[in-house]
């Protein structure tokens, strides 16, 4: 860890923390957040309303197929307590990711914990990092034109919903216009106490020509106890800006997680994210990229390592809403024991976004006879002069590979693991970024080494 | 690019043409319980069949319409303003001769008897409810083939029929299959005996005449061990302004190493909603082949499916959709492994021109513990104008290691460098268009008998024609 020692370049206003242990179905959101405006206020009265209305998922619902939706039970989950000192210093001790970053944030339970703020240069040109709840009241014009802006709509819209009822922190980032922020920004999310739930939220703007890079950390800090994030993060990427997301869900085997992504680009700008999938009990990940302007792209690269009885469930959709715009997706998914894994993904090409480039390629490396891919590729192609594919396989390692591994006297199950690392790492690797690749192969093997 | 035009309507009007309708059994309007004892007393049906009918329309009414993942259009459908049993007799004629001037003159103008004559070793016609014509050459049924109507089938051969009638496709698979049990007339019942090899393909040719009508043929194949057959079908219905319904049910059994070979030419005319129904069952080393082509019809909805119950069982679906303005074909394939070492081959490929919308929805299965088995699935879509649409909605569910599945889809449009290199040589604009979209088909229709290949190349040329400017 760096910064040990740093001050915070503001005061931070001690929010109060919700009572212990109380279901976050009784719907007490005002104890959440005490202190914000009226108008955040009624968003989440409206927000729990909408939740209530909307009906639970239904695996005969096309965006729900192949889902277990039985798993989407919260009635046990609650708001965590306030940590200890000692709990708190525990987690941030154990909050390694990246060593230089641009400026850090470290939440557990929704409570942040630490704050490593950003340097006097990037402060002066303009740029912001700021726990959510202070964006509500500093910038709060910013904040309303894009928080949540754009309706979930691949499947999760009463999820998103319980996080707009529930929302009482996260991380706001603002890049102002021609501003480059070189090393990356570092989010930690830490699910702690028993059936504890968090709604992390990230909510990026990076204005014209801006240059950014994001990473966030999903992790929890006991292996046996079970917890719930529904997390919701709007990434805004301004005309000719470039960002990149990076998110390692790593949550114990016992969580339950929904994430809900959307990321809007505008003209000649790019986005990248990379979603590194190692955690939960059941963990569903939305992605929508909207490409608004002509000249954007967008890069979306998932990995998955999934064993035990792990379900994992990733929907996408590359909508392509501007003509002259480009998407690429990979997404690779490693499935041992008796995991499970669903991919639903759309290309969705709008009446005049002609000369559209969009790719959509899923790989399922099936490791053991119980393990399960369900691959949904899906194309909606509504304007001509369009060069559109999609790809999906699934099979097992080569016998060849294998064989000529085994006889330079590597052991099988080092074979095994570096043939299905350099079958990851094709997708890992699309991220021109040393420091963040390295950490997400670290990863990776650690979860190949708790076999 | 392209500018809108919309594609020529010649090729189409070729069954828009209908007779005064002379029907002496008539079920009336709307689908109740009495129009089920109606049908089942012209019939004479069997209690059992009586009894399946009625639980079928139980299952009808109970299902909702699939609109959750399908076509908003099906909610035109008014299943009370249809017409579900018409006909002018229960009985085929063996001879063109007995057949009724009219209905007679009808499948000439289609050309069928000289078809008959030319290429095909049986023929059954079906006129709305009835079949009004079968035939199989002598040659042909002296081998043991039985090649008639599904009445007469499950009245003379109740044997093998009842085996497996709604074996492949029970009554509630969805609610098109369970109106057609509740309601099915017509279609063909073929037995194919152990080793016999039908050299010819027989064919079947349906025809709706009335308007506000629904057509519910029920086909049932059996291919028995180690034999062959090759089955055509064809379709026209003149232009209503009403819906016309046409909802079939077709299924295949392809016993130890027995090939089916299913060819489907549909050209209903625009206002006939097309769902249905056909699946196959390939026992060990058998093979079901689907030739789909879907140019005709509002909407088509119709994802031919092979369960692949016994080792080496192979199944394979061709397609091929055009959809014009008005038009959504909505096509695909269904493949259910069940046995080690079963493969399956799909390939679509469509073409949107004006409005037209193509669709392909897949399905591939392959559970736990099997092994070496293999799907291959390609889609290609072909969008001519701005204003086409295509979508593609494959699901593939795989478990274990033993076996691969690989999916490729893609989308273009005619390469303008193409056009362009054409007209140098003097071709015009529509010509190179024509010529490049044959291209794009090329290796599907190839596939087809020849006969089939020829008319389906020349059809595209003249759909061509205008599109394009």
């Amino acid at each position: 860890m760096t910064n040990q020692t740093a001050v915070l370049d503001e005061t931070m206003e001690e929010t109060e923390s919700p009572p212990a242990s109380r279901a976050i179905l009784s719907g007490a959101f005002e104890a959440r957040s005490p202190d914000l405006p009226a108008w955040f206020r009624e968003q989440q009265h409206a927000g729990w309303k909408k939740f209530e209305a909307l009906p639970y998922p239904n695996r005969k619902d096309q965006p729900w197929r192949f889902s277990s939706v039985n798993a989407l039970n919260f009635s046990s989950y609650n708001f965590g307590a306030p940590l200890s000192q000692a709990e708190r210093d525990e987690i941030l001790e154990r909050s390694t990711g990246l060593d230089e970053v641009a400026g850090r944030l470290i939440f557990a339970d929704d409570q942040l914990l630490r704050r490593d703020p950003l340097s006097q240069k990037l402060l002066a040109a303009g740029v912001i990092l700021k726990p959510l709840e202070r964006a509500i009241l500093e910038h709060d014009d910013l904040f309303r034109r894009h928080f949540m802006a754009q309706p979930a709509t691949l499947g999760s819209a009463k999820f998103a919903a319980l996080h707009e009822a529930f929302v009482a922190s996260g991380t706001f980032v603002y890049v102002p216009k021609g501003v480059e922020v070189e090393l990356p920004i570092e989010i930690f999310h830490w699910l702690h106490g028993e059936n504890a739930s968090v709604f992390p939220h990230t909510l990026l703007i990076a204005d014209e020509l801006a240059k950014v890079t994001v990473i966030e950390h999903f992790r929890s800090a006991h292996s046996d106890r079970a917890g719930f994030a529904c997390g919701v993060n709007d990434l805004v990427v301004g005309k000719g800006a470039k960002l990149n997301y990076v998110c390692t869900q790593n949550w114990n085997e016992k969580a339950l997680a929904i994430q809900i992504n959307s990321t809007s680009v505008e003209r000649d700008a790019s986005a990248l994210s990379l979603n590194v999938n190692l955690g939960g009990a059941y963990s569903r990940f939305e992605s929508l990229s909207r490409l608004t302007g002509e000249g954007a792209r967008s890069d979306m690269l998932a990995v998955c390592v999934a064993d035990n009885a792990q379900e994992f469930d990733a929907r996408t959709l590359q909508d392509h809403a501007s003509p002259h715009t480009t998407s690429d997706l990979l997404y690779k998914n490693a499935l041992n024991d008796r995991a499970r894994n669903t991919f639903g993904g759309l290309i969705r090409v709008e009446p005049h976004a002609h000369f559209t480039d969009a790719y959509q390629t899923v790989r399922n490396l099936l490791l053991s006879d119980d393990a399960e891919a369900n691959s949904m590729p899906g194309l909606e192609i509504l304007a001509d002069n369009v060069k559109c594919s999609h790809g999906a396989t699934s099979g097992q390692l080569g016998e060849d590979e294998m064989f000529y591994l085994l006889s330079r006297g590597i052991p099988a199950a080092v074979a095994k693991q570096l043939l299905v690392s350099g079958f990851l790492n094709e997708a890992v690797d699309r991220l021109d970024h040393q420091a963040i690749t390295a950490l997400v192969h670290d990863l990776i093997e650690q979860k190949f080494a708790r076999r | 690019m392209a500018k809108e035009a919309s594609p020529l309507e010649i090729e189409r009007n070729i069954g828009n043409f209908a007779y005064p309708e002379t029907h002496t059994h008539d079920a009336g309007v709307g689908l109740t319980e009495k129009t089920i004892h109606f049908i089942s007393d012209i019939k004479e049906d069997p209690d059992w069949v009586r009894e399946f009918r009625l639980n079928a329309y139980k299952t009808f009414m109970s299902k909702p319409m699939p609109t959750h993942w399908a076509s908003k259009d099906l909610e035109a459908i008014v299943f009370d303003n249809i017409r579900y049993y018409l006909s002018g007799g229960v009985q085929a004629k063996r001879n063109w001769e007995d057949v009724p001037d009219d209905v007679k003159r009808t499948f000439e103008r289609l050309g069928i008897p000289e078809q008959e004559r030319k290429f095909l070793a049986g023929v059954e016609a079906q006129f709305d409810s009835e079949a009004v014509y079968s035939n199989i050459k002598k040659a042909v049924g002296e081998q043991g083939v039985i090649f008639v109507g599904s009445r007469e089938g499950l009245k003379d051969h109740p044997e093998i029929f009842r085996k497996w009638f709604g074996k492949v496709i029970p009554t509630g698979d969805n609610k098109f299959s369970a109106l057609n049990s509740a309601v099915f007339s017509g279609g063909s019942f073929i037995y194919v005996p152990p080793g016999v090899k039908v050299k010819h393909p027989l064919q079947a040719y349906f025809r709706i005449n009335a308007e506000n009508f629904g057509q519910f043929e029920r086909t049932l194949i059996i291919c028995d061990e180690g034999s062959e057959l090759t089955y055509m079908e064809g379709c026209t219905a003149p232009k209503f302004n009403t819906a016309t319904l046409h909802s079939a049910v077709v299924e295949l059994v392809a016993l130890k190493g027995a090939k089916i070979q299913y060819i489907t030419v549909q050209n209903w005319s625009s206002n006939v909603f097309n769902l249905v129904t056909k699946r196959g069952l390939a026992h060990e080393d058998a093979e079901v082949k689907w030739i789909d082509c879907n140019i005709g019809s509002r909407l088509t909805m119709k994802y031919p499916g092979v369960i692949m119950k016994g080792r080496r069982a192979r199944g394979e679906v061709l397609s091929i959709a055009l959809a014009g303005d008005g038009q959504h074909q909505d096509t695909g394939a269904k493949m259910v492994h069940a046995a080690d070492e079963t493969t399956s081959n799909i390939i679509s490929k469509s073409i949107s021109i004006g409005e037209g919308r193509a669709t392909y929805r897949g399905l591939v299965q392959i559970p736990k513990h099997l092994k070496n088995c293999k799907n291959n699935t390609e889609c290609d879509a072909l969008l001519i104008n701005s204003t086409s649409r295509t979508d593609t909605y494959p699901a593939i569910t795989v478990r274990g290691t033993g076996n691969s599945v690989q999916h490729e889809a893609s989308v273009s449009q005619v390469s303008a460098e193409q056009i362009f290199y054409m007209q140098q040589r003097g071709l015009t604009e529509a010509q190179a268009m024509s010529l490049s979209v044959n291209g794009f088909v090329n290796d599907l229709v190839r596939q087809f008998p020849m006969e089939y290949s020829v008319e389906l190349k020349r059809l595209i040329e003249l759909e061509m024609e205008g599109s394009v400017g």
